[in-house]
């Protein structure tokens, strides 16, 4: 069991050692954190060092499209109640950032990691979790990322045989059809508000009907599952149907929906709804994500959205109009290089507020909400933007490189 | 002559629930936006792959989408037959990506096999041995239509060859397009066209929209609209493209 397993090998602990080395040396450089680097120069002295770091932790893995690193967050927060718990907190996500993590809580009990879509299988293998958190899937960076639903079936055949519990959301068919093939799953009915990605059964391709909440295949029949859990407005049902009160510091639906997924897990672990939910309340901002910042006597606060999915889910959490609304956009490498998908996202949500366009793909920003017959302002940078805007809340939205121009710009 | 201006103009966004993965919707936004603006009435219908496709359309549009959707989409719209009496009754088709391919008589679908396609366009597609094609393009519009520049995002592994009754879309000046090696990008014929294009590729060129408007209305010139961030857009493109990363 976790903690008392036999000790790290010498060469696991030099590996550690050398990385922890590395790690210091690039964040003296100024060059971010280190965990990457430190994690690739870790694993290069020793490949199996992920599984061995794992062997002495219960190990929960959480992966999506969106919300995965604020989920992981609230899990953390949740179990921190059974006892110590390491993760990846900053969401370094792929297998050198996870090992680096790792290697900094050799006295944790529980390992809350997440995971980048892609390498899910591969930490599965490496890591035998206890738990596994699925969020949802959904088209994303299509210019270098797999298919979406070849992701879901990858996850499907990574996980045949898994003796992790599976924490999957019912609402979302392509994570059915990813979950559907481990053992013990617990169906959470979590919501989707992004549908476009699901109107094809992943089974058998046949086209979904949608009643209500529910979906099914015409053809094959392949369904919604039953949930033992679920998000109701501001409640969370546990499996007894007792329905516990949600209050978070983080805005919108979709936080409900991972804190409901949080709850599931954490009680996978014997921690109560109540005490876990509790703990979940802590949170304020994730990775600087919906951080309310002062500048220039505005209170901007800062949402990342990377994909069409994220920018739905982003809409519904905003201050209503006159609310000013910043949206800047890159398309570096990091983003995908494709801004084909601004056209995938609903703009005259926006109508009513005070817009203005900042980012790398401004212009792009600039002709699709021309099309949505909106009123915006296009601006050469955050600053024109924020002294243009009426003081008072500002929401600015961006997505991943556009989100870090930002915090380097306006952050505390 | 076509009763466009009796019911307005017919605007059909085919199979979204396949077809729709890579912004293409943006075409239909970006043609149905164009038409209100010159004063005319639209009606978008979108089709999905279990409803049947309506006949009596004046523009279709057609969008990629990823290889198994493909195959669905492609079994569907063969066993439906409406886009090809539409085209028979006079329609303008536009089609992207995975939708070109289909118009075209075969393409290779997710399983490897050779499919049929729907026969429009004088085309056949194969997978390209090479790496995927992905970047900005740049190329130029064949001369008969008249049209500037055409610059896109493509993001494909195909290779298109063009039959003698398929005329080249645009010659390419920067990027892959058909990747047939013949410089080629999309093909056309009368009123069917298909292009390798995202971007979407409407909204890097608005004069694609007007075109289609100007041959489903049987005019030869639109009243204005301001072109002004179309302009700078697509002129920020034009210079990446030109000089890629």
């Amino acid at each position: 069991m976790a903690g008392n397993s036999e000790p790290l090998s010498p060469r696991a602990k030099l590996a550690v050692t050398a990385g922890r080395a590395a790690a210091a040396v690039s964040k003296a450089a100024g060059r971010g954190s280190g965990s990457v680097i430190g994690g690739k120069v870790a694993l290069r002295l020793d490949p199996d060092l992920l599984s061995r770091l794992a062997q002495h932790l219960d190990v929960i893995l959480v992966s999506a499209t969106n919300g995965k690193t604020t989920t992981t967050r609230l899990i953390a927060e949740a179990l921190r109640a059974a006892g110590p718990v390491v993760s990846n907190a900053l969401g370094a996500n792929m297998p050198a950032g996870i090992t680096s993590a790792l290697a900094g809580g050799s006295d944790a009990r529980y390992g809350v990691i997440e995971v980048d879509e892609k390498y899910l299988a591969g930490v599965a293998r490496d890591t035998e979790p206890k738990a596994i958190a699925l969020l949802n899937l959904s088209r994303d960076q299509l210019d270098r990322a797999a298919e979406t639903r070849m992701l879901a079936e990858k996850w499907r055949e990574g996980l045949t045989g898994s003796k992790a519990v599976v924490i999957a959301n019912a609402d979302d068919p392509l994570i059915v059809w990813a979950a559907s093939s481990s053992p013990n799953v617990v169906w959470v009915a979590a919501g989707q508000e992004w549908k476009d990605d699901a109107w094809s059964c992943p089974s058998c391709g046949g086209v979904l009907q949608r009643p209500g909440d529910d979906w099914v295949c015409g053809e094959c029949g392949f369904r919604r599952p039953v949930p033992s859990w679920a998000l109701n407005g501001d409640y969370v049902l546990d499996p007894h149907g007792a329905a516990w009160p949600i209050q978070l510091q983080l805005p919108g639906r979709a936080n409900k929906a991972n804190a409901a997924t949080s709850a599931a897990v954490a009680a996978t672990f014997g921690v109560p709804p109540q005490v876990a939910l509790e703990r979940m309340y802590q949170v304020q901002a994730v990775a600087g994500r919906y951080d309310v910042v002062t500048f220039q006597e505005r209170q901007l606060r800062l949402l990342l959205a990377k994909n069409p999915a994220g920018w739905l889910e982003t809409f519904s959490l905003i201050d209503p109009p006159p609310t000013p609304v910043i949206l800047s956009v890159n398309a570096r490498g990091a983003d995908g290089t494709d801004t084909s998908w601004l056209w995938d996202v609903d703009y005259t949500r926006l109508a009513g507020h005070p817009i203005c366009v900042i980012g790398d793909r401004k212009l792009d920003l600039a002709v699709r909400l021309e099309v949505a017959g909106l009123d915006f302002r296009v601006c050469a940078d955050a600053d024109e933007a924020v002294r243009i805007s009426p003081p008072g809340r500002i929401e600015v939205i961006a997505n991943y490189t556009a989100f870090q121009d930002l915090r380097r710009r306006v952050g505390n | 002559m076509r009763s466009t201006s009796q019911n307005g103009l017919r605007l059909v966004w085919v199979y979204p629930d396949l077809l729709s993965t890579y912004g293409d919707q943006g075409n239909v936004l970006v043609v149905e936006r164009r038409a209100r603006q010159r004063g005319l009435e639209v009606s978008r219908l979108d089709v999905r792959s279990d409803q049947q496709i309506p006949t009596s359309g004046d523009v279709y549009l057609i969008g990629g989408g990823e290889d198994r959707p493909q195959r669905l989409a492609a079994e569907r719209l063969m066993r439906d037959g409406g886009l090809n009496r539409a085209v028979a009754n006079g329609a303008i088709v536009f089609s992207v990506c995975a939708g070109y391919q289909i118009l075209g008589h075969e393409f290779v679908n997710d399983l490897g096999q050779r499919q049929q396609g729907l026969g429009l366009l004088d085309v056949v597609s194969t997978r390209g041995e090479g790496a995927r094609c992905v970047g900005d393009v740049l190329a130029d519009i064949d001369e008969r239509l008249a049209l500037p520049p055409l610059t896109g995002f493509e993001n494909h592994q195909g290779v298109t060859h063009l039959g003698p009754t398929a005329r080249p879309f645009a010659r390419v000046r920067f990027g892959n397009g058909n990747g047939a090696g013949d410089g080629f990008e999309g093909a056309y014929s009368d009123t069917v066209f298909g292009t390798y294009m995202h971007g979407p590729v409407m909204a890097r060129n608005p004069h694609i929209a007007d075109h289609l408007l100007k041959l489903a209305l049987d005019v030869n010139a639109l009243p204005p609209v301001n072109d002004q961030w179309y302009e700078a857009l697509r002129n920020e493109r034009i210079a990446a493209a030109t000089q890629p990363a």
